[in-house]
């Protein structure tokens, strides 16, 4: 869904912060599960050695990414399969519309992918006349509200029961003010099973493909990428070329990571294998780069194509649980958002890799240890140097440099500003300067170390 | 073995207490020390707003005040792992390496070079640590709660040799304070929403002061108590290491 894109990160995330209740919760629901995530971590003592084992793996998928896409092309086709290639959104969407429009297929349920949205197929389709129910409960919700998700694996985290209390009374006829999880869960299942039983075309997503096999594999919590897929005549599967690993003896250290990593949960509740079409139907598989290709040949920021997109690092980050994921203006928000973001289109995103204080927690949860802090210190150097910042920012910079390049001017600056502090408060103390709005200076202290030590020159005397 | 006292920017003109702290501790251990004059910055304010191609003049300038020490130690793991992961020179990285490999923070390097076992200081007051993210992810200060690893602590390890002092237990051991150097200001909201929780955390397992090795994140916790009049004080580790019995 179309993003909000006429503010900043920050503009964005100080809109969020104005309900401040709402922040205290979704921080606090977000690091309850980060808490469940270190908890189950914990339980397993090769844990750190299972990540090491799954970064170096997708070391060599994304060192040999073209055989290993031809390879598993020419297996998933041995297995009935139809492969199609798309090189951008455009042509993923394009392709998805083809097969559609040639089974005449006008609705279609899908469970999740963040590819799609990425894409932003369900906008695409709908313009064609053609239908998309979003089956996966938390984008259904999403779906509802005209929202995009705003958490990877939790889309609609951002939301509380009572809202969605709202939405469902609204669309589906639920009670008012019925506000029960377990009610809200039932009816949304009513109305879903009737999806599931009557949409012949189903679009899923991929977590792991194959190559060795030609399969893939995709995990829900719910059934509904089973349910969907197994009920259509039409299986669609849309993939990152990402996605990609080896051998099949190579999932189980992805699997146990994946869920683990996510929500705390040691694997997910369906982990379901997809090897070919079951006598009637159709399978297609969309091999995307969008942009993939073009990230794998930035020697910095290469790494980030190993996400497994479990989220944890959007769990972990401070940042994006004080300032919710809408705030990331980006399909993917969070810490790893950040860094895929500019590869799509620097100039928009270029406030992203700002929006971070470089903590480095996203780095440690992360299950194949992209180096994420670092990529957005990287990222800031690049988008500097290509130009995205503001023009005030450079020359406020530039004399920043200059000061501090110098000692004697360093010294005068920190003379003049210790003075300013001191004799004229008022100079720093108002609303054009941000540290002030919610924050004290600190005090002036009559001297500076510097200026203490030539006095008392306490070098052997103490 | 002569140590180098590099005094960050921000601490030379805004907290010289700490930096004072710090001379007096390391002559207390009986460490040779020089204060090389007429330093300046270590360029990470401009290097993390994505600017490092206009800290070569910050580099030289430190490199050329610290070359001729065997350690050079800072009371700030922020500015310590900047130097260590970017300092370089177009003249000479030799020697821009050479410094990245001696320089330290005030912590480690009492415990791991000085290996300090014991501590004439007394702080009667009860202590929560802000382990400031570059300090415990950067220089493995302590244990990350995110890792399977065994847990230890370089500030707990020689806090507990401080008569009088008591430690707090905080309910998130090693959230970030969101100081965050131009996020502070660039990111005002967030930044400040985040320092508020930081401080709330301290203040609701009553602690009487905050410690740290890293002054920018006490900075920002400052402004937000003092704005909010909390009677929670802020304390570099410098401060309480060297206090007397």
């Amino acid at each position: 869904m179309i993003q909000n894109r006429t503010k900043d990160h920050a503009a964005l995330a100080e809109d969020f912060i104005k309900d401040e209740k709402r922040v205290d919760w979704h921080d606090g629901a977000l690091w309850w599960i980060r808490q469940k995530r270190d908890k189950v971590a914990k339980q397993i003592p090769e844990w750190e050695d299972l990540r090491e084992a799954a970064s170096l793996i997708k070391s060599n998928v994304l060192s040999n990414l073209h055989d290993y896409l031809l390879q598993f092309e020419a297996n998933a086709t041995k297995n009935g399969i139809k492969v199609h290639w798309a090189a951008d959104a455009k042509e993923h969407n394009e392709i998805v519309y083809s097969i559609l429009k040639a089974k005449e297929i006008k609705q279609m349920v899908k469970s999740k992918s963040m590819l799609t949205e990425e894409c932003h197929l369900n906008e695409y389709l709908l313009e064609r006349g053609i239908e998309v129910v979003n089956s996966d409960l938390g984008e259904y919700i999403q779906q509802l509200a005209k929202e995009p998700p705003s958490h990877i694996v939790l889309p609609c985290i951002h939301k509380r029961k009572e809202e969605i209390g709202e939405l469902f009374h609204e669309h589906l006829g639920s009670e008012k003010g019925e506000s029960d999880p377990t009610i809200l869960t039932r009816t949304a299942r009513k109305h879903l099973r009737d999806v599931f039983l009557t949409r012949r075309g189903a679009l899923t997503g991929v977590n792991f493909a194959v190559a060795e096999t030609g399969e893939f594999v995709v995990c829900t919590n719910e059934g509904n990428a089973d349910m969907g897929a197994h009920l259509s005549d039409v299986h669609i599967a849309s993939m990152g070329i990402e996605k990609l690993i080896p051998q099949k003896k190579h999932l189980g250290v992805f699997l146990r990571l994946l869920a683990r990593s996510a929500t705390g949960q040691p694997i997910t509740i369906y982990s379901s294998h997809f090897k070919k079409p079951r006598q009637g139907q159709e399978m297609h598989i969309i091999l995307v780069d969008h942009g993939r290709s073009r990230q794998l040949g930035r020697v910095d920021f290469r790494n980030s194509l190993k996400c497994i997109r479990c989220g944890a690092c959007m769990n972990t980050c401070p940042v994006y649980r004080k300032s919710g994921g809408h705030s990331y203006h980006n399909t993917i928000a969070g810490p790893i958002g950040a860094i895929l973001a500019p590869n799509l289109d620097m100039k928009k995103h270029a406030d992203l890799p700002f929006a971070s204080t470089l903590c480095g927690s996203c780095s440690n949860v992360c299950p194949v240890k992209i180096d994420i802090h670092d990529q957005l210190y990287k990222w800031r150097q690049v988008i500097v140097k290509e130009g995205y910042v503001a023009k005030t920012k450079t020359i406020g910079m530039k004399a920043m440099a200059w000061t501090l390049s110098s000692p004697d001017s360093y010294t005068a600056a920190g003379k003049v500003g210790r003075w300013v502090l001191k004799n004229t408060p008022f100079a720093v103390n108002n609303k054009l300067n941000p540290w002030y709005k919610q924050r004290d200076m600190p005090g002036a202290p009559k001297e500076s170390f510097e200026e203490w030590y030539a006095k008392n020159d306490l070098k052997g005397k103490s | 073995m002569t140590i180098g006292l590099f005094i960050p920017c921000y601490i030379n003109q805004l907290y010289p207490n700490a930096a004072i702290a710090t001379l007096q501790l390391l002559q207390k251990l009986g460490v040779d020390i020089i204060y090389p004059p007429k330093q300046t910055c270590c360029g990470q304010p401009m290097a993390n707003s994505g600017f490092e191609h206009l800290t070569q003049g910050c580099n030289d300038h430190f490199i050329e005040n610290f070359s001729g020490v065997d350690y050079i130690v800072a009371p700030s793991a922020s500015c310590v792992l900047h130097v260590k992961d970017h300092l370089h020179s177009d003249k000479n990285q030799e020697q821009a390496n050479n410094i990245r490999g001696k320089v330290y923070e005030l912590v480690e390097f009492l415990t791991d070079i000085l290996k300090v076992e014991k501590l004439n200081a007394r702080f009667p007051h009860k202590v929560g640590i802000h382990q400031g993210c570059h300090g415990l992810r950067g220089l493995n200060l302590a244990q990350m709660s995110e890792l399977n690893a065994p847990p230890f602590s370089k500030f707990k390890h020689l806090l507990n040799m401080v008569q009088g002092l008591e430690l707090i237990r905080l309910d998130r051991e090693d959230e970030c304070c969101g100081f965050g150097g131009a996020f502070c200001v660039a990111e005002e909201a967030v930044s400040v929403k985040m320092g508020k929780d930081r401080v709330a955390d301290h203040e609701r397992n009553g602690a009487e002061y905050i410690t740290s090795s890293d002054l920018s994140c006490l900075m920002h916790m400052e402004g937000i108590m003092h704005r909010k009049k909390s009677p929670v004080k802020i304390v570099h580790i410098a401060e309480i290491l060297n206090s007397s019995l």
